[in-house]
């Protein structure tokens, strides 16, 4: 009974949108989208990264990621390289901040060292592949300023300015699926000079907990250099129960031993 | 001896727990090609300049209990021109088990402490392997008992127990970057009257508020570093101290700054310094839309132990850049140089890699000894000794 109350107060709430203006509106499915995901606690994923230059080539990377949810602050995330082998090992723990820069620490397995690293490059590439630092970090709500472009096909289409001078996007376009659950289906991300610089299709969506949405393949299209970078998720796991001390520097270095 | 017993009975019951569970194998092995080539005459009878080189780096490592427990072995051998720098190590044996927020590791093992770039004061667990790099960073495996605490408030905290003293290796005749007469390290004398037995003890703290990293530590036991006394006929005595080392280390981590301090002061019965590293990394990121990133560093090292400083680097200034292309073969650029700040010395560094296809490694390093000054006790064994170093590493 409850939740069916609950349920026509939230479509009431939903509806309730089209007399908001714009900004609201961007905002509130933003948030919306954010509440749909919450409670999943932690999660681990294998990753696999397919980078395409213009001539075809391809070349990978494996990667292991590790989140734990946080309420109040931003999420934790361990991610660590399983290839190329060069780099087997080579790991990183970052602290998400809802406001403000993340805190982040690089594991270097030759030499067992562990280095707090600036978080404020989060331009640049991520190991040579078309996904940036912050393409790559927990999506929090407050890291940018929203606003309600259109409906289309079904997706909500919001523009989301990133509060951060240091990012490398004026702006991007997200779509957002109202059917379900508001997962994201595409962004479109705009560079400084306000010239679209790249798309993000998200792809093979699998729900779990009877909850959470989650891609199982992201494709991110270069479209001023041709380039283009996949990543293919396998072995979601929703059931690990990781805590706080499993997003630690003791166990940076144990992931990467 | 009881201990002992009870020790074995864990680990026997933990891998014998196991058996029913999931058990992950991971087996790695690197081959690396080495050639270094010194282009100037040598200083001293019997050096060579010319050093092909070949190693073989196996690796591997048994998780269980969701990697609650861990073996994890990492072995080391290299043959070279050089009888000395031909050796074997294990970098690595040690079993691991994790349960909430600790954890202990017994076995041969390496642990890394600090922040600094040019130096490593603070880090004092492992012996150097000082014939495999001039650097210092490369280390031999140490036999511990390590346990390690975490808390969410008050940080980490780690207590050591290091029954085992492992010796430095000094470069033979044919080596370069040797003193005149070539030292054994079997004929290093040790203070303590158990020789490498000497039972050590070593504790460190770790936390960070925000923007801060720091650490504080302490080490009881024999010096990884031997003690070198010259006699007025300018012979050599050396011998490994027992000292007690405090150590500090910090870096503020402030947009794309990096601000790092590590400072140490050790006391033996024959000797007492201060050390320090001070200095700073700013990062450009992503320099035009490029990708690329260029770090430029700074730092001041003194050490109180003036011309007798093992390094060198009693007070001198180290400049560099770091360039990261960020590319996917992940190209990257450390060119630097240490300028003494009261004589002529300074030694000039390149290291670079790039990764070649999906399993290959590049790399090359160069050390250029320019203008040192006669006066130093250490460097100036080394003025003839510029040299070239290029590595081929195959991952299979």
């Amino acid at each position: 009974m409850k939740k069916i109350i609950l349920t026509v107060l939230w479509l009431g709430f939903i509806s309730g949108m089209n007399a908001q203006n714009p900004e609201q509106k961007g905002l509130e499915i933003a948030q919306a989208a954010n509440k749909a995901d919450e409670g999943f606690g932690s999660s681990s994923v294998n990753l696999r990264m397919v980078l395409k230059n213009k001539n075809g080539q391809t070349s990978e990377r494996e990667i292991t990621t590790k989140t734990l949810e946080q309420i109040e602050d931003g999420d934790k995330s361990l991610v660590a390289f399983n290839s190329p082998k060069d780099v087997k090992g080579t790991a990183t723990l970052t602290y998400t901040h809802k406001i403000g820069s993340d805190d982040q620490w690089l594991y270097l397995p030759s030499i067992k060292r562990v280095k707090r690293i600036s978080s404020s490059n989060k331009s640049g590439p991520f190991m040579g592949s078309e996904f940036a630092f912050e393409d790559l970090s927990s999506d929090e709500v407050e890291k940018y300023t929203h606003k309600f472009i259109e409906e289309k096909d079904g997706f909500l289409i919001v523009e989301q300015d990133p509060v951060d001078p240091k990012s490398g996007y004026s702006r991007r376009l997200v779509s957002y699926n109202q059917n379900k659950d508001y997962r994201v289906e595409k962004i479109e991300f705009y560079d400084r000079k306000n010239t679209l610089l790249k798309t993000l299709n998200y792809g093979d969506y699998k729900q779990y907990k009877n909850k959470h949405w989650r891609s199982g393949k992201m494709v991110m299209t270069n479209h001023q250099n041709g380039k283009e970078t996949t990543l293919i998720f396998s072995d979601y796991d929703f059931g690990l129960d990781l805590a706080e001390e499993d997003f630690t520097e003791n166990a940076l270095k144990r992931i990467g031993s | 001896m009881r201990i002992r017993l009870n020790l074995l009975f864990f680990l026997f019951i933990s891998i014998g727990h196991s058996q029913e569970e999931k058990v992950t194998y991971d087996f790695e092995l690197t081959l690396e090609a080495e050639y270094r080539y010194f282009p100037k005459d040598a200083a001293f009878e019997g050096q060579k300049d010319h050093f092909p080189s070949l190693a073989i780096r196996p690796e591997y490592s048994i998780s269980w209990n969701q990697g609650d427990d861990a073996l994890n072995f990492k072995g080391f051998f290299r043959l070279d021109v050089d009888d000395e720098r031909t050796h074997w190590d294990i970098r690595e044996l040690y079993y691991q088990k994790t349960k909430n927020n600790w954890e202990i590791s017994i076995g041969l093992k390496k642990v890394y402490w600090g922040v600094a770039e040019s130096n490593h004061l603070v880090d004092v667990i492992n012996q150097t392997d000082a014939v495999e790099s001039f650097d210092g960073e490369q280390k031999s495996g140490q036999p511990m008992a390590q346990f390690s605490i975490y808390t969410n408030n008050v940080g980490t905290f780690d207590i050591f127990y290091l029954p085992y003293h492992r010796r430095r290796t000094f470069p033979g005749v044919k080596a370069r970057l040797r003193f005149p007469l070539v030292i054994d390290k079997d004929d290093l004398e040790y203070e303590s009257d158990a020789q490498e037995w000497h039972q050590d003890f070593a504790f460190r703290w770790k936390h960070y508020f925000g923007s801060v990293d720091i650490g504080l530590s302490h080490f009881y036991g024999t010096g990884r570093e031997p003690l070198f006394v010259f006699d007025t006929l300018g012979s050599i005595n050396a011998f490994y101290p027992i000292i007690h080392q405090t150590g500090l280390d910090l870096q503020v981590t402030h947009n794309a700054f990096l601000w790092k301090l590590e400072s140490i002061y050790r006391h033996a019965d024959a000797q007492e310094f201060f050390a320090l590293v001070a200095g700073a990394e700013y990062t450009f990121g992503n320099i035009k839309s490029s990708g690329i990133d260029i770090g430029v560093l700074l730092e001041y090292l003194y050490d109180e132990r003036d011309q007798l400083a093992l390094t060198g680097l009693q007070n001198d200034i180290f400049f560099g850049s770091r360039i990261a292309f960020n590319d996917v073969q992940s190209t990257e650029i450390l060119i630097g140089g240490i300028a003494d700040l009261k004589n002529s010395s300074k030694i000039f560094s390149l290291e670079a890699s790039r990764r070649l296809g999906a399993s290959w490694k590049l790399e090359i390093e160069a050390r250029l000894f320019s203008h040192i000054d006669n006066r130093e006790l250490i460097l100036s064994n080394f003025q003839e000794d510029s040299f070239f170093r290029l590595s081929v590493l195959k991952y299979l």
